[in-house]
């Protein structure tokens, strides 16, 4: 199976001032597409790999369907590829985003207490992430929880996050890639601003498919 | 009574040979002593063009500073847990010891390891023949050290190490703030820091040009010393 680098969807400007333009052609046009390009070098003529699609791979990290000699790379490329993929289309322009819908704001209050209480749980994940990682909001037997990553690996690979895997609704990259050009050091201050970008209509879409116990649809 | 007198005596006998301050418990009171960012042996713009001020001064203050910070912290906090016996407690931090810990001690190793340019020279001696011996020549070791500190998955360092039980060099790398002795009873000898923050500014994903720059400001003479004192 040959992988594609997606489109966002959005311009590069889209984001701003909270997410910065050069850090978006960089993150999308360097660093993942690096992941697509890898990982259709280790699956093309790789006869256990090739048959397998993009959300097939994740979810078989550290089991006996990937080749022990291909589990880094597949762990590492495959969980970058679609942890891109699903991170374009969570964000979008900051006028264009309406807010969590009934269903989901009432999950978020059951589960936190408050869409504010959601967010001080996920964003001290996302700070909290020591080195290289992701923070996530999912859906794990029927319940929202927050969680975080690292490197490249998600809450699909249910082998290797264990007790952590879910059905990922949000997430947010945390390595310094994602934000260093603007904000140096300064995470807190991007994780802060990530909320003015979030992609609610999406983020519905896959809360309402992840009650069925279905997986985003990249 | 008698037995609890007894184990006072002792104890304060103990405690004063030793000069630590007794406890009415029999426990001896820890006291966390701070440990200061040390400063660069050089100027934030030294190594231009190779690595840039910028990141020079943010690596050194931001970074590097918070982790002191934080270390210190911490070291508070581990002493207090200990002298109140929550050793629950006192384990539940040694994560963020190892974390923050680990990012002063190597950071405090990688500035000492560069140098200016003006000041460069190839390493010679003991250490100069070992790498001859060992990755047949300066520019073998460098490329294998570039190679595996490239293919760092997220963040890391790149270690030249020295192993004395084989009195070998080697190249390997560890993740995190994760010290080189988390690998073994290994001499960390040169460092380079592959965390996105070490670079980005200058060389954005460009990973591999930040090594080749790397190595143009390494400060071989502290390399060597090293070695020395490690073969001593």
């Amino acid at each position: 199976m040959s992988f594609t680098l997606p489109e966002l969807g959005y311009t590069y400007e889209s984001l701003e001032p909270h997410i910065d333009a050069t850090t978006m052609t960089i993150h999308h046009t360097k660093h993942h597409n690096t992941y697509v390009t890898k990982l259709n070098g280790a699956c093309s003529g790789n006869a256990a790999l090739n048959g397998m699609d993009l959300l097939e791979l994740n979810q078989k990290v550290g089991t006996d369907a990937i080749p022990s000699d291909q589990q880094t790379n597949v762990r590492n490329n495959a969980g970058g590829h679609w942890n891109h993929s699903f991170f374009w289309s969570v964000l979008s322009a900051p006028s264009n985003t309406n807010g969590p819908s009934a269903e989901l704001k009432a999950a978020i209050d059951g589960a936190f207490g408050s869409l504010d209480e959601m967010k001080s749980k996920f964003n001290a994940a996302a700070a909290g992430r020591f080195g290289s990682g992701w923070a996530w909001l999912g859906v794990q037997d029927g319940k929202l929880t927050v969680t975080s990553t690292a490197n490249q690996d998600n809450p699909l690979m249910s082998t290797v996050v264990g007790s952590d895997a879910c059905i990922p609704i949000l997430g947010l990259d945390v390595w310094e890639h994602a934000y260093y050009l603007k904000y140096q050091n300064k995470r807190p201050e991007y994780i802060n601003n990530f909320w003015s970008v979030v992609n609610w209509d999406m983020v519905n879409v896959y809360y309402a498919d992840s009650v069925q116990g279905k997986v985003p649809k990249l | 009574m008698k037995a609890i007198s007894a184990t006072k005596a002792t104890t304060a006998k103990v405690a004063g040979a030793r000069g630590i301050r007794a406890t009415c418990a029999g426990r001896r009171s820890v006291s966390a002593r701070a440990v200061p960012l040390p400063d660069l042996p050089y100027d934030y713009g030294a190594l231009e063009p190779y690595i840039s001020g910028d990141i020079m001064k943010l690596h050194h203050q931001m970074h590097h500073g918070t982790y002191v910070k934080n270390f210190n912290g911490l070291l508070e906090k581990q002493a207090d847990m200990e002298n109140k016996g929550d050793y629950a407690g006192l384990i539940s931090i040694q994560q963020a010891i190892k974390f923050n810990g680990g990012g002063h001690v190597n950071h405090s190793i990688f500035w000492n390891n560069m140098c200016a340019k003006s000041d460069y020279v190839e390493p010679s001696g003991a250490l100069g023949k070992k790498i001859e011996e060992t990755f047949g020549g300066l520019e073998a070791l460098q490329t294998k050290m570039s190679a595996m500190s490239a293919g760092v998955q997220g963040s890391g360092w790149g270690w030249l190490a020295y192993d004395p039980a084989k009195d070998s060099i080697f190249v390997t790398t560890t993740a995190n703030q994760d010290p080189l002795v988390t690998k073994g009873d290994f001499v960390p000898l040169l460092g380079v820091d592959v965390w996105e923050h070490a670079y980005y500014l200058q060389y954005k994903n460009k990973r591999p040009d930040y090594l080749a720059n790397f190595f143009e400001v390494v400060n071989w003479k502290d390399v060597e010393a090293r070695f020395a004192a490690a073969t001593a």
